[in-house]
């Protein structure tokens, strides 16, 4: 009950809050290189995502890369990353720049397999439709694929949104900012009332930013697919 | 080997296997009874299916701290780190399980009723077999996924595989780290041929060509 209490003082002191370090500043910078994360990795995969489901090449690729990189241990990554990169960089960024190529890296294959798998589970009988109806290739991708793969496009970027929440707290061993400090240096001295903390802090806002993409999904997802595709 | 010597590589993957492996089981057997309601009981199964699916979006690391407060346990406990990969199991298999007994057919189910089959007898016997595709496709995921999720547990001292890394990158070498990424990856993929040949084994009617 001690480091319940401990805990809890922590949460509530208005310092553990406030100033540079403090969890509004660190909550921001966890923020910060998770979308910059989620997106980048969204710029690379999702275009090579509609690719591959509208022409059907590459098919293996996108569909193994989400098993494969599941596999992969984040934590060696991150550490073979870095001692890569680290003579090759300077101060900081010789830390922050391969902590945020692992983020990317992670983030890639869920979106590339969720965009994929979207554009191949969008009805045939609809893209059969928009070609009888004379649309090109550009336009039945336009506007038939992407709003049909709208679903599993939005549950690829959540799941590789939280892989990146996930990844980007453990990253603070290599000394990445945002809310992973409060666990790692909490635990170098030895304040576990600060680590669980952080910990509890992490996990309310890795709950809160998936709850803001299912609003999302909501929002960008066809009214019309939403009844056709239980389960979504 | 990259400067791990064997026997230790040996007893790290064991107790990589260990942290790693028995919450499967465990999580599985939670599972079970949690997708059978989900299925059976048309109210709880949104809520149940959600809540579950929510777990799996706390960091592995963040869980691994906060357990210590809940359970009353020391920080260094393998207890921590079971049961929050049990957590992560759970959070997966439950909505897999549900989605395998729905996938049952209603006639095949008419007919073991009308045999006179019981609910729990008809679960057993007839829907559970049946779920087993869906059921082993949802294991196999959870099972890789918990392999590499277990060695961030090395940050907060638990050793198995992940001591690897930490011990790599403190002494900046690279080998033990590329031995334990390897390493890690090959359990993984040695899980999961165990769980897809368990699978076929259980199913014997797919391989003959006869229709489920």
């Amino acid at each position: 009950m001690n480091a319940l209490v401990l805990t809890w003082q922590w949460l509530t002191d208005p310092a553990s809050w406030t100033g540079t370090g403090g969890i509004v500043d660190q909550s921001l910078a966890h923020l910060l290189y998770s979308f910059l994360a989620l997106v980048v990795a969204a710029l690379v995969a999702v275009p090579v995502g509609l690719w591959v489901g509208h022409t059907g090449r590459g098919r293996w690729l996108a569909v193994n890369a989400a098993g494969a990189v599941r596999a992969i241990p984040s934590l060696g990554v991150l550490f073979i990353a870095v001692l890569l990169l680290l003579p090759r960089l300077r101060g900081e960024l010789a830390f922050v720049i391969p902590a945020l190529i692992v983020l990317v890296l992670l983030a890639v294959p869920p979106v590339l397999a969720g965009t994929y798998a979207g554009v191949q589970a969008t009805d045939p009988a609809a893209r059969d439709a928009a070609r009888g109806m004379g649309m090109t290739g550009a336009q039945v991708l336009r506007q038939v694929e992407v709003p049909g793969a709208m679903p599993l496009i939005m549950s690829g970027l959540r799941a590789a949104m939280l892989q990146i929440i996930g990844t980007a707290t453990i990253a603070a061993i290599v000394g990445l900012g945002g809310l992973g400090r409060f666990l790692i240096d909490g635990q170098a001295s030895r304040d576990y009332a600060q680590m669980a903390g952080g910990a509890i802090v992490v996990a309310l806002l890795a709950l809160g930013v998936d709850l803001v993409l299912a609003g999302v999904q909501r929002l960008v997802v066809s009214p019309g697919l939403t009844r056709a595709s239980p389960g979504h | 080997m990259g400067g791990v010597e064997w026997g230790e590589l040996g007893a790290l993957m064991l107790r990589h296997l260990y942290l790693a492996g028995v919450p499967l089981l465990i999580g599985l057997a939670v599972s079970v009874p949690l997708g059978w309601l989900a299925t059976h009981v048309r109210w709880l199964g949104p809520p149940l299916i959600a809540g579950t699916g929510l777990m799996y979006t706390i960091p592995s690391l963040a869980l691994f701290i906060l357990l210590p407060l809940v359970l009353g346990t020391q920080i260094l406990d393998d207890a921590n780190v079971l049961v929050a990969m049990t957590i992560y199991a759970v959070a997966l298999l439950t909505r897999t399980v549900a989605d395998g007994l729905a996938s049952v057919p209603g006639h095949v189910r008419q007919a073991a009723t009308a045999m006179g089959f019981g609910e729990l007898r008809r679960v057993v016997a007839v829907d559970l077999p049946l779920a087993v595709p869906v059921v082993a496709a949802g294991l196999r995921v959870a099972a890789v996924s918990n392999v590499s999720m277990v060695s961030v547990a090395a940050l907060i001292g638990v050793s198995q595989l992940g001591s690897l890394f930490t011990d790599g990158f403190n002494r900046n070498a690279m080998g033990p780290i590329v031995v334990g990424v390897l390493a890690s990856v090959v359990l993984a993929l040695l899980l999961d041929a165990a769980i897809a040949l368990l699978a076929r084994l259980l199913t014997p009617w797919l391989q003959k060509g006869v229709p489920a």
